[in-house]
Order: structure tokens, then sequence, then C-alpha cells
């Protein structure tokens, strides 16, 4: 099909893609509003191809309406969607070549699996022999061949997932969409599912972009996470940066455990500041404190892992009395009551083989952190 | 933990007993179909099929069912498509006045049949119509419409959105979307809707006595002009094909589509 070159102009955006005009999907300054609810406001997102982006965020921020603008389900009030560098922000769907899953699979109920699977490529006009070639392989892709004949009430919930994704790979499309896959199987199923999509998703280099609200499978699956917040988004960027370095305390809360500690600012070092917490120091960047004091209270984000139980008192940042005492197979959770830094309880994370960390409860322990780079924020 | 005996027992009695008095009135017109008396009596002292072959060789009948036919053919049909095309507007769009709308067009049986009747027959003397089918049709739709509506309504409000959004991003346009996967899937309520139509108009009587002459006299009018002058078994006869050919075309629709599906009972999803 030969490109129409009738793009508009590349909006050049520092989120680190070259822009619209090289991005396998591009929104600049998308709005979508629901008569007086702003569902997304002003959404500038490139993903590049081949990548698997993940729209992280809680309930009713807005992931299903940006995935059903780029499916063309919806119109946005103001701002362009471009695929492959093609303005298409009021072509319809079904001139979009997009694959989509629903949450509920969304399968024919009243064809069987080989006829859900070939829909796409009957409405194409395809030729009957290179349609059952096509389904063929579809159907071996996800490990659902000899079943082509079962309606999808027959099947069980992985297996309608695997239709519902071979039916929308099948037509080759440009960008895969999946609106929370995985949140309707159980948890084993759900982790095998979740490999599996990464591979084949590997496998065929599809443009991807997937949501959920589920932080963890966001980290674990995500070759970028956007994550977003009230129709915005808040921060884009690799699992790695987003929960190592969240840009604000939405984020930094949202993925990932975190604890909120009492500590206290002591010193400013352009870009970078100091801050104590009981006798422990840590640095912060200061892009998150903007008008904070010297002196002045501040909460510091400490991951469960850059906790641990320190030997002596000397370097300890708190003293508390554990909890409870959770054991996770690789790790042990060590619930710990610590009220000078938190009123709620603070949480460690050990790994298991350090079994002196093993400690009944009740036992006073002193905290130490593991790490010496954490991030602050203002206090609420 | 089980019903206790004399509770189940009581249940089941009661069951029955509602049971029976409902086909009460059935049973009783079926044996008296089969007196050989020409009298309308209950029971029976001796058996005849003497009223059916009166009944289906009397004229007035067989124009009645012909008529009776036609109407419910034509009322029904055309029902079912300005009630599909109301309950997608219903469905699937936003306009002033649709509570209202909604609310009218779903609730039956606030005007008497009468009052259409007589309506209708007003209307055809004022504007000159002569009192052929097309008026009593007319009058039918208007009385069979709620009904279908609902019932297209229901299958529509029931038919998960997102099916047709996959077909869409599969590359089917609207049209096809809709031969496709809508309809197919609308059709246990578009044929229900339809049956529920063609039942209630093959037997409409009040509306109908108004709105029919002589020469279109529907079979339920041409019934009441029958017991107005005899009263032998003949109508008992009628009845009795009547219920038995309803049953035909229910065991039908349910052979081929699920009665459960037919009368809309099915819990969606
Ligand atoms: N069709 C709609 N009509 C009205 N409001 C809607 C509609 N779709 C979504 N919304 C609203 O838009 C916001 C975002 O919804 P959604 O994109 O579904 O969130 P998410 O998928 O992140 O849970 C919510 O406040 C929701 O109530
Ligand atoms: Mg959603």
């Amino acid at each position: 099909m030969p490109a129409e070159p009738r793009f508009s102009a590349p909006a050049r955006v520092a989120d680190g893609t070259n822009g619209s005009a090289h991005a396998a999907v591009a929104l600049t300054g998308v709005t979508k509003q629901f008569g007086k609810i702003t569902a997304l406001d002003a959404v500038s997102l490139f993903v590049r191809h081949g990548e698997l982006m993940t729209l992280l965020g809680p309930s009713g921020c807005g992931k299903t309406t940006l995935l059903h603008l780029v499916a063309g389900f919806l119109i946005p009030e103001s701002g362009e969607i471009a695929i492959d560098g093609q303005r298409i922000t009021d072509v319809p769907a079904y001139r979009r070549e997009i694959g989509i899953m629903f949450q509920n699979y969304a399968l024919f109920p009243h064809m069987s699996v080989a006829g859900n699977v070939g829909y796409g490529l009957r409405m194409r006009r395809i030729a009957r022999p290179e349609i059952d070639r096509r389904i063929a392989d579809a159907l071996a892709l996800v490990k659902l061949a000899g079943l082509e004949e079962r309606r999808p009430r027959q099947l069980s919930g992985g297996q309608q997932q695997r239709v519902a994704l071979a039916r929308a790979l099948v037509i080759r499309p440009k960008v895969l969409l999946l609106d929370e896959p995985f949140s309707a199987l159980d948890r084993n199923l759900r982790a095998s599912m979740q490999v599996e999509l990464k591979e084949i998703q590997r496998k065929l280099g599809v443009t991807t972009i997937f949501v959920t609200h589920d932080q963890s499978e966001a980290l674990s699956l995500s070759d970028r996470i956007a994550v977003i917040a009230d129709g915005r988004i808040r921060q884009l960027n690799t699992p790695h940066e987003v929960y190592r370095h969240p840009s604000d305390r939405f984020v930094a809360s949202f993925i990932g455990d975190a604890n909120v500690l009492r500590a206290h600012l002591e010193r400013i070092e352009g870009a970078v500041a100091s801050v104590a917490l009981g006798a422990a120091r840590v640095t912060v960047p200061m892009r998150t404190l903007e008008g904070s004091a010297v002196g002045s209270a501040v909460d510091l984000f400490v991951r469960p892992e850059d906790l641990r139980v320190a030997e002596t008192d000397a370097a300890a940042a708190a003293h508390g009395t554990i909890a409870a005492q959770i054991y996770q197979g690789g790790h042990i959770d060590l619930y710990v009551d610590a009220p000078e830094v938190s009123s709620g309880r603070v949480l460690l994370r050990v790994p298991s083989h350090e079994a002196a960390s093993l400690r009944p409860a009740g036992t006073r322990i002193a905290i130490a952190l593991a790490a010496d780079v954490a991030i602050a924020f203002r206090s609420a | 933990m089980p019903l206790p005996k004399l509770l189940r027992l009581l249940g089941g009695a009661t069951v029955t007993a509602i049971l029976g008095f409902i086909l009460l009135p059935a049973l009783v017109v079926t044996l008296a179909a089969f007196n050989s008396r020409a009298i309308l009596s209950f029971p029976p002292e001796s058996w005849s099929w003497r009223w059916f072959v009166k009944a289906i060789a009397y004229d007035d009948f067989q124009a009645g069912v012909r008529n009776g036919l036609i109407v419910t053919a034509w009322a029904s049909s055309i029902a079912l498509v300005v009630g599909a095309a109301f309950a997608f507007a219903l469905d699937r769009y936003e306009f002033r006045l649709k509570r209202t709308l909604e609310t009218i067009l779903l609730s039956p049986l606030v005007v008497p049949h009468f009052t259409i009747g007589l309506g209708f027959l007003i209307l055809a003397a004022q504007l000159g119509f002569a009192r052929g089918y097309s008026v009593i049709v007319a009058c039918h739709v208007v009385l069979v419409l709620p009904f279908v509506l609902r019932s297209v309504y229901i299958s529509l409000r029931n038919l998960d959105p997102r099916l047709e959004l996959a077909a869409a991003s599969l590359g089917a346009s609207p049209g096809r979307v809709l031969i496709t996967v809508t309809l197919p899937l609308l059709l246990p309520g578009l044929v229900s809707g339809w049956l529920f139509a063609a039942i209630l108009s093959f037997n409409e009587f009040t509306a109908s006595l108004f709105v029919t002459v002589q020469r279109t006299q529907t079979l339920p009018v041409a019934l009441y002009n029958y017991v107005r002058e005899y009263a032998d078994p003949s109508m008992a006869a009628i009845s009795v094909m009547y219920i038995v050919a309803t049953a035909t075309v229910l065991t039908l629709a349910n052979a081929f589509l699920g009665l459960a599906k037919v009368l809309n009972v099915e819990h969606a999803r």
C-alpha cells in the first residue's frame, strides 16, 4: 500500500525519542473529554517501533481512553494521532490496521475458534487457502493448534485469551493494543502468560501498547512505562528508571513498595542534597525538593530492599520493634514498628539466605540504609 | 439441608394446583371440542371430530384465518423493522426527549385497545380511507410495537459493545459489522420480538372489532360474530387448533433457536 505523505509537522519533544516522524505511534497534545470529565489532558506520547510500551495508572486515569483513541473508537477533542508518521486522527477504526485485545477478550460467540481468528482475514478478502494457512500459523504461535472447531464458550479463560491474541495478530497489525489482558487470570496462569506474551511480542517485533494498573506486571514486561494519573502522563521511562528515579510523589508511591520516612534536609549542594535520618545520611536530588530549606522536614522514600537490619547502632537510621515476619520464599518481609520515623509500619525486604535476620516478633532492632542514594519530597 | 417432607409435599401440591388452574380452561375447551352434541357442554357424553370438520369448512373462519395471517404477517414485520430502528436509536444515540420516548415506547397497555381501535376508526373515516387491510395493519403495528421494541432493546443492551469494536479493529466496515456480528447476535431477540408480535396480532380482538368489516374480519372477530348467533362446539375446535398451531410454532422456534433465547429469558453472559 503506497503511503501518502500527509503527516502533520513532527513535534519535537524532549522525551528521548526522535519525535513523531519516527515513532510507530505518536500522540501530540491529545485531549479527550466525556462531558465535563477530562479523561486525557493534552497528552503527548511517542511509541517506538517494536517496543512494548506500558500505560500504567490507577483505575479511571484514562488508560482505556488512550487505547481507544489509538484504535479509532474515539475521536479526540484536540491533538493529533499518527501511526508510522501518517496522521490518522479521524481515520475510522476499520482502516487503521490495529490489533486489539480486550479485557474480556470479546470473542465472537457465534463463531468457532477458526472463525474468530480468520475474521480479520475474511474482511480483507484474502483467498481461502491463504486464510487457512495463516489461521493455522497464528494458532500454532499461541499453542492452540487442534482447537479450530471449538466455540469460545468451550474454552478455558487462558485459551480464550490465546484466541483473542491470535485474532489480533493474524492481520499483522501495525500496532498491538492490550487492555489489562491478564487481570481475569489466576496468579500462576498470569505469570506464564506474561512470559509468553513477551516472547511472542519480541519474536514478531510488533509495536505494542499494554495497559495495566498492576505495577509489578508493568515493571516485568515493559520496555518503557508511561505512568498516568488523572489524564496526564507523570513519567515516561524504562522500568528501572521509573522504579529508581520516580519523578514525583505519586509515581514513587504507585510503583513498587516504598517506605515514607520522616527525615530532614541537612545540606544543599547544587542539584543534590543530603538528608539525615537518625545517624544515617543519604543523598537525594534537589529536583523533587524545590523550595525546601535546610533543616526542614522531608519525606524520604526508601524501597524495602534498601533497608536492612543493622548490626550496630553506629549508623542506625531508626530503631524499631519487629511486628511481623513474613516468609516469601526468596526473601523475607519484615514489618517493623518504628514510631520515630513512620506512623505506619516500616517494611524491610531481606534475602532469606540471610538467616541471621530471622528474629522473633517483638525483638528490638536497628534499621540501616543499604543505599546511599534515595529520593525525598517536601513533607505533605 | 433438604426441605422438610411436609413442606415439600405442600409445595408440590400448590404448584400442581396453580398449574391445573392455569391449564383448566384449555382442558375444558379441548374436551368440549370433541363433544358430539351440538351444545357447548361439559363433560361430553359422546365423542366426535365433526366440529373440527365444520369449523374448517366454515367460510367465515376460513376467511378469518386468511385475513388474520395477512394482517399478522404485515403488522409484525413492519413492527419489527420500526421497533428495531427505535431500539437502535434508543440504545446507541443520545438525543433530546430520549427518556420520554423510551418511556412511551416501552410501556404498552397504558392506552386501552378499544381506544386505539376507535382512534383508527375515526382517523380512517376522517381521512376517507377505505376500511381495508391497511388500517388494520397500522392499528396492529401500534399495538405490538412496544413488545417488539422491548425484545430488540433488551437484546441490544445485552450485546457487548466490545464485540463490535473488535470487529471494526479487524477491518470490518460499519455495514459488515452489522451483518457479521450485530445481526447474528441479535437474531434471537429479533425472532422473539417477531413471534410475540405475531401471536399478539393474530389474537387481537378489541381493537380489530373497530377497524375490520365483514370482508376483512380476522379470526377473533369472526369467532365473536359466530358466537353471537350459535353456541356449538366449533369454537372449541378452533381453540384447540389454535393452541396446537401456536405450540408447533414455539416448538420449532425452540428447536432452531432455543426457547430460552427466543423468549429472551436466558441471562446474558
Ligand atoms: N464513555 C464514557 N462516558 C463517560 N465517561 C467516560 C467514558 N469512558 C471513560 N469515561 C471516564 O473517563 C475517565 C477515564 O476512563 P478510562 O479511560 O476507562 O480509565 P482506565 O482505563 O484508566 O480505568 C474515567 O473518569 C471514566 O469515568
Ligand atoms: Mg480501563
